[in-house]
């Protein structure tokens, strides 16, 4: 995009509070009105029917309430008039290495994260090195015929398969949140696999994000074609600083007849972030679906990744992690509708709440009528760490007829004092011996994770328990 | 509620044109506040996370009317089919809110100290225990405006005090009717249990025509004081035809054990709050129920198990088989509230789907605020096992009669949790009939 570009569109700055920040090069300003969606709209050289179907996303946003009736109050501290729904061009040089917090920086060196790489980490400095990483995988699966780029790239060079598939899995008025995302999206992922291509690399968000600015409101769109194979990685395994208030992301996946689709989600946000994303997939025939997804960061989080089984035999997966410490609330669960006959549905999901960290899973499970051989299972664990912490479970679970089963089971428990002493009692410190408990409850499930990311999700659990016993 | 029923004989004369219950105002002048709060409270949306997957539009209560009159021969046969268990202490017999009967079968009821009474001559005769206890716990899962109901229409219900150390070993009972076309009832049990005293109470529901339409809105509230035992039972068989609310609050004191179970087997829709507060320390609560739901019946149960104090526990278990075209909905709760440690709390809820058209929504919840705890809940819903269908077949048994027995299996657990044989016999005779009537 260039500046050339801009001033091809004669833009109202005086309406409204619609404000324009000269420092970046692309400003929507603070605030959100169908000025701004005309802004990003007319900044990225969108078709006239993204713009249409911008400006409506935009009404549903305005007139869905917020779901406080059932979710966190929490909610109402979002100013939507304060946010700046989209930045681009001179933001990335905004901050400098002395803006980064100490304790920031401190967990930076725990991790043994390279000097180059803990700016970018930071968000401070782009990381040159990973540009030529990301052209690597780019190759590789270009070969492969494998559409990888970004969701802007994506619906302007592939359109016919952008179209098909865009808004139809999380329709705009969803919710509050996937209204307000279609509104203002930029950034995210498009992949298109096609028919029998099985991806050896796993494909990576974070080197992508290098490549064009992610956005707090990105917009993924994964289709996996008949008997095709991907996983795909988000995040990134330490603590990213980010003075976002909030991240509200819609991620469409589509698994068509027999494909497999494994997303893993590492989240790590800093502690004034409100996270709601909106993630769904649609799984044909015989495809797969697996969500993999951590939650460690943010002051809020709420996410229910969900597989809507559509096809025979269709199988969903939800695997889940989420550490609450001081001040965080992780709500997080998933989301199973069992839409055909012998659908399979599992969800595992393990909390953690230290401190003041409240946790919480909800979930849903929908067996509606008429099917056949449907199975879900679920099971929750948390684990407790402080006489403070707090942990909560509602799940809803709807089956109707006699050819399904669905069995869940919650537990809630501390940790063991004698399994403490007994480790104490080996030399290991109290705070040692907390963390290697803590690591023992979710390493079934971390183990799920690829080997880079399971090994910093350890060292990051460490991290957080620090400090949290006595 | 000022004047006895005792006082006067029943009506007999029917009145011209009938009031309906939503103009007919409180049944008696002190329920005023009662009145004003029940038409003043919205009816539930389902927005409301607290009347998710119900089924609101069947709540419209404009169609019934105020309790009916009957006549002496009505009277005769309710008195003659209140048959309870074979050894009672005591029993109590109302139709469409008025006593027909008090009858004392054991010495236990006539120990000093005990007050067993219908609720209006306990409201005047032991006044400041009445007010002390009566409905004193709000209604806190959504059901307010049926609680505001309940308050101004009620006209009497059983009140029962067991003094400090009592202990009355044979079950007490009241039976509850609903009689005629469109009539309402609104029983209310009130049971305080003192230090260390012991009772076991069943409540039965039943109409007269087993396919009347009717209204009935029941209160039970149990309060137990230090190292008390109660077990409340209630039975719960309106017509097919009837639209019902029970809300239920529970008060456990130190050390107290309060074992309640609700057998539901009547009724079109039904909607049912049961609250357990475990308040001091050593308090145990078992809130168990069963539901044989069939036709196009809709059974919507809401529990809370609130931990209030530290060394806690509750144990929920809720069984529903499930036939036709009926509905279920468990939505329970258990909360640990902050200090509350060393709670152990248990919550299952397990659906036996017998048909193609049956649905069944649980939602069982936790919130956790301590962490020196032990709290787990599990949700099942399945069918009936092949090889258990097809064992049973082998033995020369039909697949009518095995399915039978299989969720009489199902369904006895939760009997069996009672540790009362003869109220369990009742119970089972009681889903026995139902099944046989499905056949």
């Amino acid at each position: 995009m260039s500046t050339e570009q801009l001033t091809q569109f004669d833009i109202d700055r005086t309406r409204g509070d619609f404000r324009y920040d000269v420092k970046h090069e692309f400003d929507a300003g603070t605030g959100l009105t169908h000025d701004t969606i005309d802004y990003i709209v007319d900044v990225k050289g969108e078709p006239d029917w993204l713009r249409e179907w911008r400006h409506k996303a935009l009404d549903i946003f305005l007139a869905k309430p917020m779901p406080t009736h059932w979710a966190s109050k929490d909610l109402e501290n979002i100013v939507f008039g304060n946010i700046r729904y989209y930045l681009a061009g001179g933001q990335k040089a905004s901050r400098s290495w002395e803006d980064v917090p100490d304790d920031m920086k401190r967990t930076f060196e725990r991790l043994g994260i390279p000097e180059q790489e803990r700016k970018y980490l930071a968000g401070v400095e782009a990381q040159f090195d990973s540009e030529a990483v990301y052209s690597n995988i780019k190759k590789a699966v270009g070969e492969q015929g494998v559409i990888f780029v970004g969701s802007t790239d994506g619906l302007k060079e592939y359109p016919e398969i952008f179209r098909k598939w865009f808004g139809k899995v999380i329709p705009t008025g969803d919710n509050k949140f996937s209204a307000l995302n279609s509104a203002v999206f930029s950034g995210g992922s498009f992949i298109y696999v096609p028919p029998g291509v099985k991806v050896k690399h796993p494909l990576q968000a974070y080197f992508r994000i290098n490549a064009e600015n992610f956005g707090q409101f990105e917009r993924t769109l994964i289709i996996a074609d008949e008997g095709s194979e991907v996983m795909y990685m988000e995040g990134c395994t330490a603590p990213k600083f980010e003075t976002a208030t909030l991240h509200s992301a819609v991620v469409e996946l589509v698994a068509l007849k027999g494909a497999k689709i494994q997303y893993v989600t590492v989240q790590n946000w800093s502690a004034n972030v409100f996270n709601l994303v909106t993630k769904r997939a649609i799984a044909h025939e015989e495809a797969e679906v697996k969500w993999i997804d951590c939650n460690i960061g943010s002051r809020l989080t709420m996410k229910y990744p969900g597989v809507v089984l559509k096809g025979r035999k269709a199988r969903g997966e939800v695997v889940s992690i989420a550490l609450a410490n001081d001040g965080q609330h992780q709500d997080t669960g998933a989301k199973m509708i069992h839409a055909a006959d012998e659908t399979t549905s599992n969800i595992v999901s393990k909390s953690i709440s230290i401190g003041k960290g409240r946790a919480t899973y909800r979930g849903l499970v929908h067996v509606p009528k008429h099917l056949k051989g449907c199975r879900n299972n679920t099971e929750c664990d948390a684990l407790l760490i402080n006489s403070t912490s707090r942990t909560d479970t509602y799940p809803a679970i709807t089956v109707r007829g006699t050819g399904n089963a669905c069995q869940h089971e919650a537990s809630v428990s501390q940790i063991s004092a004698e399994q403490i002493f007994y480790m104490q009692q080996r030399g290991l410190t109290e705070a040692q011996a907390m963390s290697l408990s803590v690591n023992g409850f979710v390493n079934d499930l971390v183990r799920q994770f690829p080997m880079e990311y399971s090994v910093e999700l350890k060292r990051l659990i460490d991290l957080e328990m620090e400090g949290s016993v006595g | 509620m000022t004047t006895s029923v005792l006082d006067r004989e029943p009506m007999t004369d029917t009145p011209a044109a009938p009031t309906r219950l939503l103009s007919a105002g409180p049944a008696a002048p002190g329920q005023e506040a009662a009145w004003n709060q029940f038409t003043k409270l919205p009816p539930p949306t389902r927005t409301d996370e607290r009347w998710r997957f119900a089924n609101v539009k069947d709540l419209d209560l404009g169609a019934y009317l105020p309790p009916l009159p009957f006549d002496g021969a009505v009277r005769e046969d309710l008195l003659t089919r209140s048959r309870g268990v074979e050894k009672s202490a005591g029993r109590m017999v109302f139709a469409n809110d008025q006593l027909l009967t008090r009858e004392v079968f054991a010495d236990a009821l006539s120990r000093i100290g005990v007050i067993w009474l219908p609720l209006e001559r306990a409201m005047t005769e032991h006044p400041d225990l009445f007010q002390q206890y009566f409905m004193r716990e709000e209604a806190i899962l959504g059901g307010q405006k049926f609680a505001a109901l309940h308050a101004s229409q009620v006209r009497t219900g059983t009140f029962l005090f067991v003094p400090r150390g009592v202990e009355i070993d044979l079950p007490i009972e009241a039976f509850h009717w609903l009689h005629g076309d469109n009539g309402s009832c609104f029983p209310h049990t009130l049971i305080v249990a003192q230090e260390r005293a012991k009772v076991t109470f069943v409540d039965y529901y039943e109409s007269a025509d087993a396919n009347a339409p009717g209204l009935a809105c029941a209160v039970n509230d149990l309060w137990l004081g230090a190292g008390a035992s109660v077990t409340y039972v209630c039975a719960q068989n309106w017509s097919r035809q009837a639209l019902a609310f029970q809300m239920n609050a529970t008060v456990v004191g130190r050390d107290a054990w309060a074992r309640s179970l609700f057998a539901q087997v009547g009724s079109r829709h039904l909607r049912t709050e049961s609250v357990s507060h475990l308040r001091a320390p050593g308090g145990r609560s078992d809130m168990l129920a069963l539901t044989v739901a069939d036709d196009a019946q809709e059974v919507d149960a809401r529990t809370f198990q609130i931990h209030e104090a530290p060394n806690t526990a509750s144990d929920l278990l809720y069984k529903n088989s499930l036939d036709d075209s009926a509905r279920t909905i468990f939505s329970g709760l258990i909360r640990v509230d902050p200090g509350a440690q060393q709670t152990d709390a248990y919550q299952k809820v397990r659906n036996l789907l017998l048909s193609d058209e049956a649905e069944a929504n649980s939602a069982p919840g936790l919130e956790i605020k301590a962490d020196n705890v032990r709290c787990t809940h599990g949700a099942t819903s399945g069918q009936i096992e092949q090889e258990e269908l097809f064992y049973l077949m082998s033995r020369g048994i039909s697949k009518r009669a095995a399915q039978k027995l299989i969720v009489h299996g199902f369904l006895q657990e939760v009997i069996d949790r009672l540790e009362a044989p003869a109220i369990g016999k009742k119970l089972a005779e009681m889903v026995q009939a139902k099944f046989a009537a499905h056949a």
